[in-house]
């Protein structure tokens, strides 16, 4: 990869509160090349939202501490302004959110929601941006676009409302395109025409495409790279296939093992990962799997809880953050 | 099936739909549940998946008179409770509990934990050999809480641990039958085979029955034996587990197990999955109705 079209490194960010400090993202490294598939895999509380909300630049700089760099483009995003950043969300990066209910204004037709995203960025006419919007709901799949445009959003089903999530995203044609869980509120078969629709689209605009979920299922049908997050940090970072073939470390073996799958015969008896995702108030110290990490015997000595491995590399554009990697000692431990 | 915990023989379970207005009419029926029938045998898990608005959860809900029967038969242990009032319900839910999604929810906020695993004793008249405390740490040991926790409140817990406590309020008198209404969808995905593993071991200690509503179909093929899927409030396809998940012989089945995304050994092959379904999504899409709508377009009227 010579240049990545977004690059992210180093990527803090915690919230001072009450009780603690949130350590919510502490060394997030990873890029995507573009017009391919990202995919950020991981628990509720690893971290996974808030990496996209500070890459769109919505975490409010007064409640959250944000260090590190993204670079988008060869634009640094953290370096920008407020107003920098406006300027680009919506038009250069986009977003889709899980709750297409919630994310939609309820008391706005989709149209003139869909139109006031085409004139916050273009000086077009009321007239243009609204045939604009038709556009986008037929490209999106809507039937009948040119009465649908007039809609208010309970009137339309879950799927329907994702689909004009995603054709209010891709309305200004945005080179990076972030989902956060954007199929986990729907059906499996409206998943399915979702994750259709998302892989159709890319093909056609080129976008890039950073897709965050906990659904494995989600990211062998999309990824072209996943990025595993366990507690704040980035964990495992691999192409798709080295990803299910040769998962290197302990906590994607254990979550590779623990999801029943249709695709594989079934077992008896689950093979969970012990214990509780940790508190991002209280990590523990060392690595923040080492509590529930199965293979911490391998490591000689203590370091599992005393020291925080590094992300090494184990092969082309594979990286562990695992003492196991850096002896070299993993193995494909299915 | 002597030994059959549950019966439910043609089931049917309608909501009126009320016009709008300052006096509203019922201008309607949804037929919520259409006539559905099945048999649960002891120690048995039977699946029960379909999408949101299937009417698996008001299956669910109705057998343990959570919401009222239109018509039909339920029959728990021998007692058919479809038509029985509310006092000569409670006998009953001895032998027949329910674990909910939310395990936000379905806790107490106010009650300790010890308060909320004391209750089933406390309401049933129910005397536990060596006293309800003592039972109540026995609870707490058996789903994998700690007994020192019991004056602990639920905001306390995690997520898998207030659902740990849910299924011991459930198993807390030893019922027959427990209604798990998609008992781990809302839980983490490293949580998830910790609680299906748990409610097996139960099976297999207690010979508790379990109705497993369920979306996830790879979760159902794991617990359950026999799988029904359910469509617009019927039963379309019921069958052996291995015989559903390799035969699939109705549409939607088809449909739906093709819909779902497959974390394969091979990426690749989950790509050649994709094209594979692509016909059956068309097949899917003649039935991909939004449902509620379906529901209510659908003509006749009530039985009686």
């Amino acid at each position: 990869m010579s240049a990545p079209f977004l690059h992210v490194e180093d990527l803090a960010v915690s919230f001072p509160t009450e009780d603690g400090v949130v350590k919510a993202v502490a060394g997030s490294t990873f890029s995507v090349s573009k017009g391919k598939t990202l995919a950020i895999v991981g628990e509720s509380g690893s971290g996974k939202s808030v990496t996209a909300q500070a890459i769109m630049g919505l975490l409010n700089r007064n409640f959250a501490d944000v260090s590190g760099r993204i670079v988008l483009d060869g634009t640094d995003l953290l370096a920008l302004d407020d107003d920098q950043v406006r300027e680009m969300r919506g038009s250069v990066m986009a977003m889709i959110f899980q709750d297409p209910l919630s994310s939609l204004h309820p008391f706005y037709r989709i149209g003139d929601q869909l139109a006031e995203a085409v004139r916050v960025h273009n000086k077009v006419s009321k007239s243009e941006a609204r045939a604009r919007a038709i556009d986008a709901l037929y490209h999106v799949g809507i039937p009948s676009p040119d009465k649908r445009v007039d809609d208010y959003p309970h009137q339309l089903s879950g799927g329907m409302r994702q689909r004009v999530m995603i054709a209010m995203a891709l309305i200004n044609s945005p080179s990076l395109l972030i989902a956060d869980e954007p199929t986990t509120a729907l059906d499996v078969t409206v998943q399915a025409q979702i994750t259709e629709l998302m892989s159709e689209l890319q093909s056609e605009t080129g976008t890039t495409l950073i897709i965050i979920t906990h659904d494995l299922g989600v990211v062998a049908d999309m990824a072209d790279e996943v990025c595993v997050m366990y507690g704040g940090r980035v964990v495992e970072y691999a192409p798709v296939n080295e990803v299910y073939y040769r998962p290197q470390h302990p906590y994607t073996q254990g979550l590779l093992a623990s999801v029943p799958r249709l695709a594989t015969d079934r077992v008896d008896r689950l093979d969970p990962i012990p214990g509780n995702p940790p508190s991002l108030i209280n990590l523990p110290s060392g690595c923040v799997f080492h509590p529930r990490c199965s293979r911490r015997d391998e490591v000689s000595g203590d370091l599992c809880r005393t020291e925080e491995p590094a992300l090494v590399s184990v092969a082309t554009d594979h990286l562990v953050r695992c003492h196991l990697a850096q002896a070299g000692a993993t193995g494909g431990a299915r | 099936m002597s030994n059959e915990v549950l019966k439910v023989e043609d089931l049917r379970v309608y909501f009126p739909h009320k016009s709008r207005g300052v006096f509203p009419r019922t201008i309607g029926q949804i037929k919520a549940v259409d006539g559905v029938s099945f048999e649960l045998g002891g120690a048995e898990t039977l699946g029960l998946v379909g999408e949101s608005g299937c009417g698996k959860s008001t299956t669910g809900r109705a057998i343990l008179r959570l919401v009222d029967p239109t018509s039909g038969q339920v029959v728990i242990n021998g007692t058919d409770v479809a038509e029985l009032s509310r006092r000569a319900m409670r006998p009953v839910r001895q032998q027949a509990q329910m674990i909910f999604q939310d395990p936000y929810n379905a806790l107490n906020p106010r009650q300790t934990v010890g308060a909320i695993l004391a209750s089933p004793f406390r309401i049933q008249k129910v005397d536990p050999p060596g006293g309800v405390k003592q039972a109540v740490r026995e609870l707490m040991h058996r789903v994998g809480l700690n007994p020192e926790h019991v004056n602990r409140y639920p905001y306390e817990f995690s997520g898998s641990q207030r659902q740990r406590i849910g299924i011991a309020r459930a198993i807390a008198l030893r019922p027959k039958l427990i209604i798990c209404d998609e008992p781990v969808s809302a839980l983490d995905v490293s949580i998830q085979a910790q609680i299906l593993n748990l409610l097996q071991d139960l099976q297999s200690d207690f010979g508790v029955s379990y109705l497993f509503i369920a979306h996830d179909l790879a979760v159902v093929r794991q617990i359950a034996q026999r799988v029904a899927v359910m469509y617009l409030g019927h039963i379309v396809e019921s069958a052996p587990r291995e015989e559903l998940f390799a035969h699939p012989l109705h549409p939607y089945t088809h449909a739906l197990m093709s819909a779902v995304p497959v974390p394969d050994q091979c990426a690749d092959g989950a790509r050649a999955h994709r094209a594979r379904r692509r016909p059956a999504q068309s097949a899917q899409s003649a039935l991909g109705l939004r449902l509620p709508h379906a529901l209510l377009h659908r003509p006749g009227s009530l039985p009686d």
